[in-house]
């Protein structure tokens, strides 16, 4: 054995040495960064699993046991007796409807107010705080107004009557009863919204915009193949918060009507508090159950829908 | 080799164009023949009157048209601002009328919403309440009754305020720190739990009260108030947008700042809490809101009348109480709307940056 060789020989052991210490630090500086910042996540987890993940695995026991008090297990009983319950089936229904219209509803209505706004309208700023207001308005001092203007005896009938000659409707023991929530919803979210949108617009690069006029694109045609390209993220964004806003909107309906509202505005809500007056505990877990797994299916659905679609903007 | 021999032919091609270029300058260019040509001076003078007229014509009628249509935004968008306002606005200005006004204008319709109308509103009044612009005596009679004569009003105002305000500073500490984490640590089994807590956040309020309810009353917090507060701290909503937030904080901020030295905490205090400022005033604003608005909570959770918060209060109050309503719901109104006015530029910008990619 040569001596370059021996030399050779120390010096790739020194180098495998050198990485096996370096592997070390970097498995330890791994550790440690898992450490640091699960030490920061960890009061929110700790809240989080005490306060909602404990508790909602304690509601999947007791959607299988027969009642709170007995605790036999009881199979899909309690599950099949919400789904094939009446009420359950009519409240999820009415739900689902008024999302599926009032989503849409507040996206494109929103959406228009804010491609107008930002159309180089004088004032933009004074419309944009006064359609926010709306926002900060708690729900519990509004009803009151609702209630004047939608009421048999209410405003809005009486300028009907007056105006038209209409005969009086009762906005919110009819049909009716819909668009009027629906109209408390718009009426609520659409600042929040069209400023999310006005963001959204502002963000676009306005070159692309100037270029697209160049080559003699017209405002529509800029509309859709351009600021929709841009904007389709917001547009996922608003869906999600429109949503959970449209789950909040028993508040009003129930502020307005109360525990046993007209047949179309007879909502989920409505069904679990009845359920939770009645201290139906089996009944109440195993609808909460339902409400949990379908509203994952649908924010599966709403992010892969994003992923397939939106994910070609990020730069 | 073969390059080379490109190269020699491209050169000589171009010395060759150039010099036929500079003699092009010299030759003498055919002028193109327009219809102008044919035409007498004056013919030429009364058609250029005449395009410029049209020309004319075109503009003013484009300028026309974009003024209408900018006319017809403006109508728009202030008919969708008055109807923001006028709920508002009538709450306050009925807040200003006497009781007796009061129950001479609206006392019909809450006679009707009692339910002793049988179904098709037989027995219902046939009057319609005025909506006036102006109170027919301006007084402070409501708010004076309100304010002097029932203590349980301000203690439900006390009551909103004790449990609204260690929410918000709670869930935004929590959640400032678990975002930071969520936005520095992006690892496959963290991102999975972060999606478990925007799942949380999606849930609506009537699937996770029947949990907190379980919960409250195995920990015997029923009618305390810590049994609204815990559970508001802990909630996701603004980890949710905090981490989308924080991880538009540019990565080279943090590595120039890791490279100086500075530690996790000191990285989280000087960069990622600074750049999310707007953002962490706009979630105080928003929650704020969102919790002085609870009405199922409280009605679930807090079984003694004594410390229901002021929106229980109000979705009670009957026809014997009107009097006194309008002035309640505009009290109630006025915390979050001079909020409103203090934060709208962080509320804007804070909503705004929530939205972006």
């Amino acid at each position: 054995m040569s001596e370059k060789q021996q030399q050779r020989g120390e010096v790739l052991l020194k180098r495998s040495e050198l990485n096996k210490q370096k592997k070390r630090l970097h498995r330890r500086r791994k550790i440690l960064d898992w450490g640091v910042f699960t030490g920061y996540l960890l009061p929110s987890l700790l809240g989080v699993f005490l306060f909602f993940f404990m508790p909602l695995l304690m509601l999947l026991k007791t959607s299988f046991q027969k009642s709170s008090t007995n605790t036999d297990f009881v199979g899909f009983t309690n599950y099949t007796r919400v789904l094939t319950n009446g009420a359950f089936k009519d409240a999820s229904i009415n739900t689902l409807t008024f999302a599926l219209i009032a989503v849409p509803l507040a996206i494109v209505l929103a959406l228009l107010i804010a491609l107008l706004l930002n159309s180089g309208m004088p004032g933009k700023s004074i419309f944009r705080s006064i359609l926010l207001n709306p926002m900060m308005v708690p729900v519990a001092s509004i009803v009151l107004i609702w209630q004047v203007f939608f009421s048999y005896n209410g405003v809005i009938n009486g300028w009907l009557g007056n105006l038209f000659g209409l005969d009086k409707i009762d906005w919110l023991k009819s049909s009716y009863a819909q668009i009027v929530i629906l109209i408390m919803f718009i009426w609520k979210n659409l600042g929040y919204n069209m400023v999310l949108f006005l963001a959204a617009l502002n963000n676009i690069p306005n070159e692309v915009i100037e270029s697209a006029k160049m080559d003699g694109a017209g405002p529509v045609k800029r509309f859709f193949s351009i600021k929709m390209h841009y904007l389709s993220s917001t547009i996922f964004f608003v869906g999600i918060m429109s949503l959970i806003n449209s789950f909040k909107i028993f508040r009003e309906v129930y502020l307005l009507t109360g525990d046993y509202p007209f047949d179309t505005l007879y909502m989920l809500q409505h069904y679990m508090n009845n359920a939770f007056r009645h201290l139906d505990y089996s009944r109440l877990s195993s609808g909460a159950i339902i409400m949990c797994i379908v509203m994952i299916i649908i924010v599966g659905f709403l992010f892969f829908a994003e992923a397939k679609f939106g994910g070609d903007i990020e730069e | 080799m073969a390059t080379y021999r490109n190269e020699e032919l491209v050169r000589k091609q171009r010395k060759l164009a150039a010099t036929q270029a500079r003699r092009k300058v010299y030759t003498q260019v055919e002028k193109p023949v327009s219809k102008f040509d044919h035409m007498t001076p004056d013919e030429r003078e009364a058609f250029f009157a005449k395009e410029r007229k049209r020309a004319g014509r075109v503009l003013k009628r484009r300028n026309g048209f974009i003024k209408a249509a900018m006319g017809l935004g403006i109508a728009v968008a202030i008919l969708a601002s008055v109807m923001a306002l006028v709920p508002i606005f009538y709450t306050f200005i009925n807040s200003f009328m006497s009781s007796a006004e009061i129950q001479d204008n609206y006392g019909v319709i809450f006679q009707s919403l009692s339910g002793h109308a049988g179904d098709k509103g037989a027995t219902y009044l046939d009057k319609t309440p005025v909506l006036r612009m102006v109170p027919e005596r301006v007084t402070l009679e409501q708010y004076k009754t309100l304010l002097f004569m029932s203590p349980a009003y301000l203690l439900k105002f006390w009551n909103s305020v004790i449990m609204v305000v260690p929410i918000v500073l709670g869930q935004l500490v929590v959640s400032s720190l678990a975002s930071y984490s969520f936005a520095r640590y992006r690892k496959r089994r963290r991102e999975i739990l972060f999606f478990s807590y925007v799942i949380l956040m999606l849930m609506p309020f009537q699937v996770t009260l029947v949990p907190n309810y379980m919960i409250a009353d195995k920990l015997h917090l029923i009618d305390s108030f810590w049994a609204i507060i815990l559970p508001g701290i802990f909630s996701t909503f603004s980890c949710f947008l905090l981490t989308k937030y924080m991880r538009q904080i540019p990565s080279s901020y943090i590595e120039a700042a890791k490279l100086d030295g500075a530690t996790e905490w000191q990285i989280f205090t000087k960069i990622a809490l600074p750049t999310c400022k707007s953002a962490i005033f706009a979630l105080a604003i928003l929650l704020f809101i969102d919790y002085w608005n609870m009405v199922e909570q409280p009605l679930v959770l807090l079984t003694d009348e004594q410390k229901q918060p002021l929106s229980v209060f109000l979705s009670q109050i009957n026809e014997a109480e009107i009097g006194i309503a309008f002035a309640a719901s505009a009290l109630y109104m006025i915390p979050a709307l001079l909020i409103f006015l203090w934060g709208e530029e962080y509320l804007v910008e804070g909503i705004s940056h929530s939205g972006i990619k």
